[in-house]
């Protein structure tokens, strides 16, 4: 490999920027100058989000698909020398695989690659999502064109509904029937929305897709546009996301000034504009009908939905609104056809979903996988399970709106009605894996308090059902939990789900029951015994010394605020439980695993 | 397009974003977030004009300013610090970061310091769960941060704050 034909790939996206990202580009940028006043060419540029997120900052250099991980400032020289000059291997900075300590170099041989299938994030890593040009070279806008010159809004319609795309934001609803019901709605004024608030936390595909490769999203807009008969478009993203606001700013200016945005886009006749609008910080807005309400300047509470927004939504107009996922699915359906992507997946949930693989796994970051692979596959397979020799006890998946999906159920499928059916959801694409530490009924306070926050209060239901939730939940966690409350919080459950104005009210009740359902044991022992299994909750489990593992280094005793350890040097010492107060720094302290959670 | 933040004539900046906007009431969440940008936050002056120039209700603007978190009618501190309480940081101690800032700082969820040199808002997730627990002040992001790096992380913020002011 000679260094003119070297391309150098950054990874850009929020993730690697925190870990210092920018300092490795801005190495690089040196040294690519000074190659470059030597006679030798090498490209450098950033890319959007890999997705392996635990390894970041993340550099792939070609020729040779070589996938660096963990690169920091001082690397570069290394690099650079060796590398891209030399043509050898930093085996420090390559990948390796846990259980063998075989080193990889390429991204397609590592697992987390391997067993994806990426569709929507299939540019990711690849290109500079700040060009253009480099999205049309891939065949970016190809769809778009493809829709214009040879298609009938119809026919794009129909293609979609061969498909069987469904939402990606949560919903999961049908987007060919949304657009067909919108196209055929009375009026002349029509728009298009992409929901860019993104607020589940633990979820970050959206976030990636659109600092990683906005014009797929806007490509998809645009198309659906067309199909519905729109010429205003909103994209709405969280005010907590400014990367990929400016990263979203660049693409439509870019696709205006290209003419693929604006007045008779590529001669078709069809124009369409888009603006940008930011969040204010609330959930809720995430909601449809509270998005449109914060579009129109108001306070973002959701209205009841007897009259679907695809008939009479922004400004009481005709209006489609679709997650930034589903439209990024748009254009390879229009490009590749409805039966290829129908030829994905299960029955009823066809595609790949992209996920955010987050908590207690090995591999931390975002996949995309076929709709069917089951939970086992992307915990183990692909997130290389779970880290610390712990065991698995659940998986979170939909957010605040989903539910606990216990170790026993891992071989389910991921599938829209399949998780529904085992009292979660698919939601965004959250997947929070929980270890045998994590206290079940400490998850189900931290969701209920949460929408608590967010709740807009608009309908009694959400704002005072979810409170009392939360001040059973709190009481129960803190100790003072009464016989009666589960069956209290699942009355509270039926009420919110049957009285809630909208899904965020009636799907709070997804966390309380399905920990209820399958973690039946951790509210009792919390209630009768005072006890929490897991031992998280502060006050409800002790810490102990163990006399066998304990050296005498009176590091823990040091630490201790309330001086109740005693012990002399060099003999077991002991924690004296009417003095501590629990609050875990002998925990910390303790080098020898001498300091257990009882 | 320039911004009167020298002057603070909160008029002038109120008929300038209500400009931009053209005047469009539907833009009132943008209007008001841009004067968070020019002043730190939304000088409650400056709303009540824009409620004028665009013959909305100031309660409107209020319900507005008040619904938003991002959004602040009281003027904020020189420095940011966000926590994020999402699912993962929650789970990895983001509780613990957030209890050790306010204790250290002497204020409460949304408040800001008496010497005004930092406002505390946690936020519910900031997509970053690779990085759990996260903190983030202005826009420096700080990763996997232990309870014990806390104290020396704001001590930097505060000493750097005192050596800029020796020196001006």
């Amino acid at each position: 490999m000679t260094a003119e034909t070297a391309t150098v790939t950054v990874c850009r996206s929020t993730g690697c920027e925190a870990k210092g990202a920018g300092r490795v580009f801005a190495a690089l940028e040196e040294a690519v100058a000074e190659l470059a006043a030597d006679g030798k060419q090498v490209r450098l540029k950033p890319t959007g989000c890999h997705g392996l997120c635990e390894l970041g900052p993340i550099v792939v250099i070609q020729p040779g698909d070589i996938f660096y991980q963990n690169v920091r400032e001082e690397d570069v020289p290394g690099i650079v020398r060796e590398t891209i000059l030399g043509g050898r291997l930093i085996e420090s900075l390559l990948y390796e695989e846990p259980s063998s300590g075989e080193k990889l170099t390429c991204s397609a041989e590592i697992p987390f690659y391997s067993k994806q299938m990426r569709i929507v994030l299939q540019h990711n890593g690849i290109i500079d999502p700040t060009s253009i040009d480099e999205y049309v070279a891939v065949g970016g806008y190809g769809g778009l064109v493809r829709a214009l010159t040879e298609m009938t809004p119809e026919e794009v319609i129909a293609q979609i509904e061969v498909a069987g795309l469904r939402g990606r934001g949560g919903g999961g609803f049908p987007t060919g029937r949304k657009w067909r019901s919108c196209r055929e709605a009375g009026g002349e004024t029509k728009y298009v929305i992409c929901n860019g608030d993104e607020g589940d936390p633990g979820a970050f595909m959206d976030r990636s897709i659109m600092e990683g490769n906005p014009h797929a999203v806007i490509e998809g807009i645009i198309i659906g546009a067309y199909a519905i008969g729109a010429h205003e478009g909103f994209i709405y993203v969280r005010n907590e996301y400014p990367l990929a606001v400016v990263r979203l700013r660049k693409a439509i200016e870019d696709a205006r000034r290209h003419g693929l945005l604006g007045r008779d886009i590529l001669g078709s006749g069809f124009s369409l504009s888009i603006r940008i609008n930011r969040g204010g910080g609330a959930f809720v807005c995430g909601e449809s009908t509270a998005l449109m309400a914060s579009l129109e300047g108001r306070v973002g509470e959701p209205r009841e939905k007897y009259v679907h927004t695809v008939e009479a939504g922004l400004h009481d107009n005709p209006t489609c609104l679709n997650n930034v996922e589903t439209w990024a699915n748009v254009p390879a359906i229009i490009s590749r056809g409805g039966e290829w992507f129908a030829s994905i997946g299960t029955e009823g949930s066809k595609g790949t979903k992209v996920f955010s693989l987050v908590g207690n796994v090995r591999n931390t970051g975002l996949v995309e996988v076929p709709m069917g692979i089951t939970l086992r596959e992307i915990v183990y397979d692909i997130g290389g399970g779970v880290p610390a020799g712990k065991a698995l006890k659940a998986v979170q998946t939909g957010g605040p709106s989903g539910g606990c999906i216990p170790a026993s159920l891992l071989d389910s499928p991921v599938d829209f009605d399949r998780l529904s059916e085992l009292g979660s959801m698919m939601g965004s694409g959250g997947l929070i894996v929980m270890d045998e530490d994590t206290c079940m009924v400490n998850v189900a306070r931290y969701f209920v308090n949460f929408l608590q926050e967010e709740s807009c209060g608009k309908c009694t239901a959400c704002r005072e059902g979810i409170a009392q939730m939360s001040h059973i939940l709190t009481r129960i966690c803190e100790g003072e939990g009464r016989e009666g409350d589960v069956e209290l919080l699942l009355e509270l459950c039926d009420i919110a789900e049957d009285a809630a104005l909208c899904a965020l009210g009636a799907t709070a009740p997804n966390p309380v029951r399905s920990t209820i359902k399958h973690f039946p044991e951790e509210y009792h022992e919390h209630i009768r015994e005072k006890h929490c299994p897991a031992r998280e909750c502060r006050g409800l489990f002790r810490y102990e010394i163990l006399t066998e593992a304990c050296t005498g280094c009176g590091r823990c005793r040091k630490e201790c605020p309330e001086q109740a350890i005693t012990g002399e040097r060099k003999e077991p010492h002991v924690i004296e439980q009417s003095k501590c107060v629990q609050c875990g720094a002998c925990f910390e302290a303790c080098r020898f695993s001498a300091v257990v959670k009882v | 397009m320039e911004r009167d933040t020298a002057t603070r004539d909160y008029c002038v900046a109120a008929e300038k974003v209500a400009e931009a906007y053209s005047g469009d009431p539907d833009f009132v969440i943008p209007m008001l977030q841009d004067l968070q940008a020019d002043f730190g936050y939304v000088p409650p002056e400056a709303a009540r004009h824009v409620a004028e120039l665009l013959h909305v209700p100031l309660s409107q603007l209020y319900s507005v300013a008040t619904f938003y978190k991002s959004l602040s009618l009281v003027p904020r501190g020189k420095h940011l610090i966000t926590v994020c309480m999402g699912t993962v940081c929650y789970l990895k101690g983001a509780r613990e970061i957030s209890a050790a800032i306010q204790s250290h700082l002497n204020v409460r969820p949304g408040e800001t310091t008496a010497d005004r040199l930092f406002t505390f808002q946690p936020v519910n997730c900031l997509g970053a769960c690779a990085l759990a627990p996260v903190m983030l002040i202005d826009n420096e992001y700080f990763d996997k941060v232990k309870l014990d790096q806390v104290a020396d992380i704001l001590a930097g913020y505060a000493k750097k704050e005192e050596s800029d002011r020796d020196r001006d």
